[in-house]
């Protein structure tokens, strides 16, 4: 049981945390940047999984072994993202999205 | 009882050397394919001559008639109970007798083949196709029932449609090819809607159960009428369009003359003496049905004959192609078979047309296969196919000019060669039915000894000419099968035919009637005599009667103009009003509508492309803003 | 105020201000120097629930690896004293409407509703339960979701390496 901190709390936290990524992915022009959005997006929830599995279930592990995989995802995400975006600046010598619009190139 | 069940090996032996041949023929010497496809013809003609003696005379008679025998059957498709279609082997006396011929002439072919083949591109596809026709004519011939026939009868189609095209970068050949094709694939159009007709009124594919006089498809009688026919007529007319085309009657005739672009073998074997008679086969096949049921069309069957048969011999007269000259004498000869059967009745003496017939489809076979064989060597001998290029051969190529003259003699009627007899067979049934058609044949048969000896004469005697190399008799594996056919056309008219093939399988003794011999050999002599007289010597006689016929004349040099007249049908009126409005709707109805869709598709897409910009960021912010849209639409404003 | 309170204001401040510094700032360096710090606070958040395991993984995976592996990225790509052209104005508006009105939804929602409250103590989460979890194929076993994982992350790494090596065309 944890005292003090009520769930809502938390979960605010994390909204405004996912929607700042959602705002920095919108307007970041950056790959690399945008991804850095994307890992505020994915840590925000987390922050969610691992609240809810302490405030409701302390019980079970579930959120904390939710939080583990994705964060695994997230790391597999990230290196081919990033590979892909290596990829994208050898043939562009930029890594502008707005660049990016065609499928072939 | 004996087991015919062998007899299924005259059949299978030719499929096998088209498949031998045909699939593995590359791995051996082109030589090699010749003689396994002669030989295997040689064991099915082996095996054919054993039928013919065991059916014809160790078989025991049922009183005094050659009773029908299935040697072998197998079930092919069950549809259902009464829809059952079969293949197998029928023998009785006609089939028999086919089986001979075909067996007889295909073998001479075969070796034949092997010396006029010889150095020719695809000399073992040749020898493939001569093997598939063979197994599809001998099917067609021993088919039990009438679904098996048309089989086959497709087989031989295809078969001759492949061989006409042999040398298939020529353009006429191909085109030739194709006449054929379109022309008997019409017709067995015919023949299918007829096949259909009959089985449906009759409830049996079954050749000896439709063709029992005392059967129930016989009795069972007309039927429903039907522009004033009974359907029974009408189908039968319809089979006879079949028999019609394939046997090249008017007006379907107009494929045989170009089929002689294939190579002369094959003329000798699918356009002279198997597969055009195959009408006349099928016409004596149902024989007594026509007889019986549809006695209007027999009449058909016989003003088509006639008609064809003097049509042919007038053309055939004006000719210089000699391998053309060959084709429309091959036509004019069937439209006499086809007249006989249609002047016949059924029984012993009534049925002496039928007989005729028969014995002239196996005289006509001999003699007409030795005349287009003769036509290839001497082809082969001179590379020109103009009679007005050649004269003088009969120093040249003896044998040749020997065996020749003695098929002449026997397609004129001269005594006693074989075309003789069955000639004066015809004749004597046609006088039995009408004096018109007997005095038509008369005249066939003297414009008959006119043409052939025309040829002869233009061929072998008339000028010298001056030839590129001095022609040279073909080689003996030619000349053998020349010999041997020549036996054949001296010696099968002394056969006693009516003892053994009659239109009831009852045998009776044939006579020579002097009152039609002596009138029938006088016009044939007198024919022979007028040709020599124009021909044997360089004459102008023809030239001046051609020029007094003038018109006439020129219409018979263009062959009365059917060619012209099909193709002023086509091209003039079922193109313009027919396939015209059916383009028009095709081109601005069917192809207006797609077209009219593609467009407004064009023109839509043109507008919204604007929507996919391909700028990522775009794309999330309306996946975001639609995300949270319609959370807020189905968490708060939507609910109920 | 309980400690409790007092130190998750302090994360909390910590992750929304370095959250909007990491989207805004014209820096890219800065930018994901200021990521790691919110990835620490979030560590921080972790170790107050007391999944201490969890908060290992998050310093090490994240903010070691994933950081480290941004940083280098853009070492490759970026000129190190550039600064990030801004975004154009109307950009930034329809973003910031979109974001604007999805936080505020959710915050929406989740003041409207009463979450329960549970008196269960959990007590520490030792380690050998884990590892016991991760591999156990029973009831709360994630031995599946584990191994799917690890497929993964293999597969994630050979495509990464195949897209990112150089041809030789």
């Amino acid at each position: 049981m944890f005292e003090g901190v009520p769930l809502n709390w938390f979960l605010i936290t994390a909204t405004l945390m996912f929607f700042i990524g959602i705002y920095g992915f919108l307007v970041r022009k950056n790959l690399i940047t945008m991804l850095m959005s994307l890992e505020l997006i994915l840590n925000s929830v987390n922050i969610n999984f691992v609240a809810f599995n302490k405030l409701l279930y302390p019980q079970h592990l579930e959120g904390m072994f939710f939080t583990v995989f994705i964060i695994a995802v997230a790391a597999a995400e990230a290196s081919v993202a990033i590979a892909i975006i290596i990829n994208i600046y050898r043939r562009l010598v930029n890594i502008d999205v707005e660049n990016m619009n065609e499928m072939k190139n | 009882m004996i087991n015919f069940g062998y007899t299924v090996w005259i059949v299978l032996i030719p499929l096998f050397l088209f498949i031998l041949i045909g699939f593995f023929g590359h791995k051996f010497k082109p030589i090699v394919s010749g003689i396994i496809g002669t030989s295997g013809l040689f064991a099915s003609m082996a095996i054919s001559y054993f039928t013919a003696y065991q059916y014809f005379f160790v078989l025991p008679k049922v009183g005094e008639t050659f009773v029908k025998v299935i040697g072998f059957e197998t079930t092919w498709l069950r549809f259902t109970e009464k829809l059952v279609i079969h293949l197998g082997v029928l023998l009785d006396p006609i089939s028999v007798m086919m089986l001979i011929v075909i067996t007889t002439v295909s073998f001479m072919v075969h070796l034949y083949s092997i010396g006029y083949m010889e150095g020719e591109k695809g000399y073992m596809r040749f020898f493939s196709f001569l093997s598939l026709f063979s197994f599809s004519m001998l099917g067609l011939v021993v088919a039990t029932n009438i679904f098996q026939m048309y089989i086959f009868w497709e087989l031989v189609g295809v078969s001759s449609y492949l061989l006409i095209g042999f040398y298939y970068t020529k353009d006429t050949a191909v085109a030739a090819s194709k006449k054929a094709f379109i022309v008997t694939r019409f017709a067995d159009l015919g023949f299918l809607i007829g096949i259909l007709l009959l089985s449906f009124n009759t409830g049996t594919f079954d050749f000896i159960t439709l063709t029992d006089p005392k059967g129930a498809a016989i009795a069972q009688g007309s039927g429903i009428m039907f522009l004033g026919l009974s359907t029974m007529t009408w189908s039968m007319i319809f089979i006879f369009m079949g028999g019609a085309g394939k046997s090249a009657m008017f007006p379907l005739h107009i494929w045989l003359p170009d089929a002689m672009e294939g190579p002369t073998p094959v003329s000798a074997l699918i356009h002279a003496a198997t597969m055009v008679v195959a009408g006349v086969y099928l016409v004596a096949r149902l024989f007594p049905i026509f007889h019986f049921s549809a006695p209007v069309a027999l009449d058909v069957v016989m003003y088509v004959g006639a008609f064809s048969s003097i049509f042919a011999a007038v053309i055939a007269c004006t000719q210089f192609d000699i391998k053309r000259v060959l084709a429309y004498s091959t036509m004019s000869q069937i439209g006499m078979m086809m007249f006989a059967l249609g002047v016949s009745g059924y029984g012993e003496e009534a049925g002496l047309g039928f007989m005729a017939s028969m014995f002239h489809l196996f005289t006509h076979a001999f003699f007409k296969a030795l005349l287009f064989l003769g036509a290839g060597a001497i082809i082969h001998a001179v590379h020109s196919n103009y009679m007005n290029e050649m004269g003088g051969l009969r120093k040249h190529l003896p044998i040749t000019h020997i065996t020749f003259l003695i098929a002449c003699l026997a397609i004129a009627g001269i005594p006693p060669l074989a075309g003789f007899f069955s000639k004066d067979e015809i004749l004597a049934a046609s006088h039995q039915k009408a004096m018109w058609i007997f005095i038509l044949g008369l005249i066939i048969s003297g414009l008959t000894a006119f043409y052939m000896f025309r040829l002869y004469f233009s061929i072998f005697w008339g000028k010298d000419q001056h030839y590129h190399h001095t022609p040279h008799e073909a080689p003996k594996v030619m000349t053998i099968p020349l010999m041997l056919l020549s036996l054949g056309a001296i010696f099968a008219g002394l056969l006693p035919f009516s003892s053994f093939v009659t239109s009831d399988g009852k045998p009776f003794a044939s006579h020579i009637d002097m009152a039609i011999a002596i009138p029938a050999v006088l016009v044939g002599v007198i024919g022979a005599l007028t040709a020599m007289v124009f021909y044997r010597k360089e004459t102008n006689i023809p030239e001046k009667i051609s020029g007094f016929l003038g018109g006439f004349y020129r219409a018979a040099f263009r062959k009365f103009y059917i060619d012209e007249i099909y193709l002023f049908i086509t091209r003039k009126i079922i193109f313009n009003y027919v396939s015209r409005p059916i383009a028009w709707f095709d081109r601005h109805i069917v192809d207006g509508s797609m077209n009219g869709i593609s467009y407004v598709t064009n023109e839509v897409s043109g507008r919204i492309k604007g929507l996919q910009s391909g700028q990522l960021q775009t794309y999330a912010w309306v996946f975001v803003t639609g995300a949270v849209a319609l959370a807020l639409t189905f968490i708060y404003l939507w609910t109920n | 105020m309980t400690n409790n309170q007092i130190m998750f204001f302090i994360f909390s401040a910590v992750i929304v201000i370095f959250s909007i510094l990491t989207v805004t700032s014209r820096r890219i360096l800065r930018a994901a120097t200021f990521l790691l710090f919110v990835l620490v606070s979030t560590a921080g958040l972790y170790f107050m629930l007391r999944f201490n395991f969890l908060a290992a993984i998050q310093l090490t995976l994240y903010a070691g690896g994933i950081v480290v592996l941004i940083i280098f990225s853009i070492l490759l790509t970026s000129q190190v004293g550039a600064k990030l052209e801004l975004p154009g104005l109307s950009k930034k508006i329809y973003a910031l409407i979109a974001a604007a009105a999805g936080a505020a939804l959710c915050i929406w929602t989740i003041l409207q509703y009463n979450f329960p409250r549970t008196s269960i103590e959990s007590g520490r989460t030792s380690i050998d339960d884990i590892g016991k979890a991760l591999t156990s194929t029973g009831k709360y076993g994630y031995a599946l979701p584990f191994e799917v994982i690890s497929i993964l992350l293999l597969a994630a790494m050979i495509g990464s390496i195949v897209i990112a090596k150089k041809r030789k065309d």
